[in-house]
């Protein structure tokens, strides 16, 4: 059963709710939030849109499927934790710019490590979610 | 001494996990990335042992932060080795997946598991931080379980049901103990807990976390009654999965119980009774499992529960001598015990099946192969001088001089039954004629040359690497020795990583 | 406080204990969580309890003033309770997939005789 009232209000709540997770993706490094809470909030988004349209209009809004998110966070992930080996620091040490950035503010290969987490996250949650979901599609049919 | 550079074979299995990953549904590339991947590894592991051996402990800050506040890896010599099995171990399991391991099964990223698998083994060696090798742990055990239902067969899924809840429940004692050893001393670097565990007024409620830990470990390393997930489970995935597993999952949880109880709790009297009774029962139970037994990997599976009870012995007794035993004899057994289920998988490509009452006739129609896994087999027997002889030597001699006769029973039972099997089966398997009433089902006779030394390779190299264990015994006793020396005296080990402050 | 955490514990380790020796799947899974969840409480319980403490340090200060919660303990429990989301994820796609199969919730219906390996 579709709600219409689920329907309007996921609408706008799925623009919001993306920017929110990316907001709090953004504040991680010094106060509560970051990569996973935000991916979280992002696919929790998703799910929601699931909920009101339903699996199908969920896959057809995002395009690609879910999985390919997973590789490229773990690369990006993958890249920040290492990249200080070649400035010859222990790996997953923070590298900074110098200067802070207007709105975001100080940019480190941390929040790169959170921006992998934060995919990796959607992808793995939205990945799960739909195995499941379509799994139950298929068994009724 | 701080080096940068001991991630390497972690970050090098990462790496190739992501770059399978990207590669989705491109069994080629995957092939050959996971090939490459392994064998980069093994040279990165090689240089780690080299650089540990002559530098001595070796430590990484992870994003600088000091120990004991943030993760530390260490790589003492024990890691370093069991580094650099784990990735010729790797290296043999990606050739022979590259052909043994179905089409269907790479589809679903077979390979990229895989190296998550190794990445997590790796990261449990090197690490220096309990918390942080309970997350390896996890990453070790979601990799298993994918690797383990993956095809889907029923009789897979239902070995994994069993095997996840043993695990998960593992896990959830680990943790457990880690939680009450964070609750006494407010560490968690294994370093700074050597040296704070010491000093805890309640020295029973030490006892307590360590018989959490024996808890976890010991269903991790399949000891006597936690034991029942690993032969209802180990023969149910495909040959190359079952190797990776069999070889070296068990093994970690074994390297978790030598490096706890080396480094935070030194055994006291009742662990030390204790972690014998349970060596001792573990190798008459493994052993006495694996005589039933007509399926080849149910065979080995019981066998590597029996084999678990001598390392556990080792740690029982905790002198010098009898961690020589132990550690030389764990080293062997990741060799050995890879091989073997390697050879299972060539025995089923080879017919078809790996029960034993269908099987025969192998040695007349390959006689080459067959040397190969004779030479398997005597190590893993123990004839001397290959490599399963010498750790028992070791242990014998520990078992003595302790007055531990029991175990002495045991390790000659153990052994006994080792040779019986290992005799039963080479009888059937490739001396008898093949049994006219089955039809042979010969998948390895049509692949192509190349596919042919893909399967055969991984198993001549573990060989090659058994024989040297073996032969140059001399050598490993060497190694073996430094290592049950920093067992024993913990202080380079806990200078390394603390630093000489105190 | 901590009396209340401590008598959560109990329940919470004797529920699970109580549904992993049933030998319904489902069953096997919630007391597994359970069990989890338990090991979650006895971390927060033994990092020490400060109430209205968070340990979240204010913009101008370097360092902590006064008496503040332990944050290792809620970093623990947030990666246990992240590891336990993806273990149970697949375990109950595991499930899931063992039902379709067997199409039976009983353990030990899960027993393939030796005689039907490969």
């Amino acid at each position: 059963m579709r709600s219409p009232i689920l329907q309007a209000a996921t609408k706008y709540l799925l623009p919001i709710l993306l920017l929110f997770s990316f907001f709090l993706l953004l504040r991680g490094h010094y106060y509560p939030g970051g990569g996973f809470v935000g991916g979280l909030v992002a696919s929790i988004a998703f799910v929601l849109h699931s909920f009101a349209n339903g699996t199908e209009s969920t896959m057809k809004l995002l395009k690609h499927k879910p999985l390919s998110l997973i590789p490229i966070g773990l690369g990006i992930s993958a890249t920040s934790v290492s990249l200080p080996l070649l400035f010859g620091l222990p790996p997953m040490t923070g590298l900074w710019f110098d200067e802070p950035i207007p709105v975001i503010g100080m940019i480190g290969s941390s929040l790169f490590f959170d921006l992998g987490v934060y995919l990796v996250v959607i992808g793995v949650v939205l990945t799960i979610l739909f195995t499941i979901a379509l799994d139950n599609l298929s068994d009724k049919t | 001494m701080i080096d940068n550079h001991i991630l390497a074979p972690v970050l090098i299995h990462l790496f190739s996990a992501v770059l399978q990953l990207i590669a989705w549904r491109k069994t080629v590339t995957q092939r050959i990335i996971s090939i490459l991947g392994t064998f980069l590894g093994t040279l990165l592991a090689i240089r780690l042992l080299a650089d540990v051996y002559s530098k001595g402990v070796l430590t990484l800050n992870a994003s600088n932060w000091e120990a004991p506040f943030g993760i530390v890896f260490v790589a003492d010599l024990l890691s370093a080795t069991l580094v650099l099995l784990t990735s010729i171990a790797g290296l043999a399991v990606s050739f022979f997946s590259a052909t043994g391991v179905s089409r269907q099964r790479m589809l679903y990223g077979y390979f990229p598991i895989f190296h998550f698998l190794l990445m997590g083994l790796n990261g449990a060696f090197l690490t220096g931080d309990i918390f942080n090798l309970y997350v390896w742990f996890e990453v070790i055990i979601i990799s298993s379980f994918v690797l383990m239902t993956l095809g889907g067969r029923k009789t897979q899924l239902e070995g994994a049901v069993k095997y996840m809840a043993m695990n998960i429940l593992a896990s959830t004692f680990f943790l457990t103990g880690i939680g009450i050893l964070y609750g006494i001393t407010g560490s968690l670097n294994m370093a700074d807990l050597s040296v704070k565990i010491q000093q805890v007024q309640n020295q029973s409620l030490v006892g307590i976390t360590a018989c959490f830990f024996i808890l976890g470990f010991g269903i991790k390393s399949a000891v006597f009654p936690l034991y029942y997930w690993l032969p209802s489970s180990y023969h149910t995935p495909p040959s190359a999965v079952a190797a990776t597993f069999g070889g070296l999952l068990t093994k970690v949880g074994v390297y978790a119980m030598i490096r706890v109880f080396s480094l935070i709790f030194i055994p006291d009297e009742f662990t030390r009774n204790l972690l014998m009774i349970i060596a001792v029962l573990t190798i008459v139970i493994g052993s006495m499992g694996a005589v039933i037994k007509t399926n080849i990997r149910r065979m080995f599976s019981y066998l590597i529960v029996c084999h678990i009870g001598f390392m556990i012995g080792g740690i029982a007794m905790f002198s010098k001598i009898a961690l020589m035993g132990a550690l030389f004899y764990l080293f062997h057994d990741i060799m050995v015990k890879t091989n073997m289920f390697l050879i299972a998988g060539l025995i089923r490509q080879l017919r078809g099946t790996m029960d034993m009452k269908k099987l025969g006739g192998l040695y007349a129609q390959y006689p080459l192969i067959s040397l190969v896994c004779a030479l398997v087999l005597f190590s893993l027997v123990g004839i001397p001088p290959l490599s399963g002889f010498w750790p028992k030597i070791y242990l014998f001699q520990a078992a003595f001089t302790l007055d531990h006769y029991a175990f002495v029973a045991a390790l000659i039972i153990g052994s006994f039954t080792t040779l019986y099997v290992i005799a039963k089966m080479w009888a059937e398997v490739f001396w008898k004629d093949s049994p006219d009433d089955v039809t042979v089902e010969d998948k390895f006779e049509p692949l192509p040359m190349f596919r042919k030394i893909l399967l055969v390779l991984p198993i001549c190299i573990l060989c090659l690497v058994t024989l040297f264990i073996g032969l140059n015994a001399e050598a490993i006793v060497q190694l073996v020795d430094k290592i049950s020396t920093q067992l024993l005296d913990t202080s380079p080990y806990v200078e390394a990583v603390l630093g000489k402050t105190k | 406080m901590e009396l209340i955490l401590i008598i959560l514990l109990g329940m919470l380790y004797a529920a699970g204990v109580y549904l992993i020796l049933r030998r319904s799947m489902v069953k096997l899974l919630l007391g597994i969580m359970l069990l989890g969840g338990g090991t979650n409480i006895l971390i927060f319980l033994l990092g020490g309890i400060v109430k209205g403490k968070p340990p979240v340090i204010a913009e101008e200060a370097k360092l902590f003033q006064d008496v503040f919660a332990d944050p290792i303990p809620q970093a623990l429990i947030l990666t246990a309770i992240v590891i336990s989301f993806a273990l149970t994820a697949f375990a109950i796609v595991l499930l899931k997939r063992v039902y379709a199969l067997v199409n039976s919730d009983d353990l030990d219906d899960l027993n393939t005789p030796e005689e039907e390996d490969i």
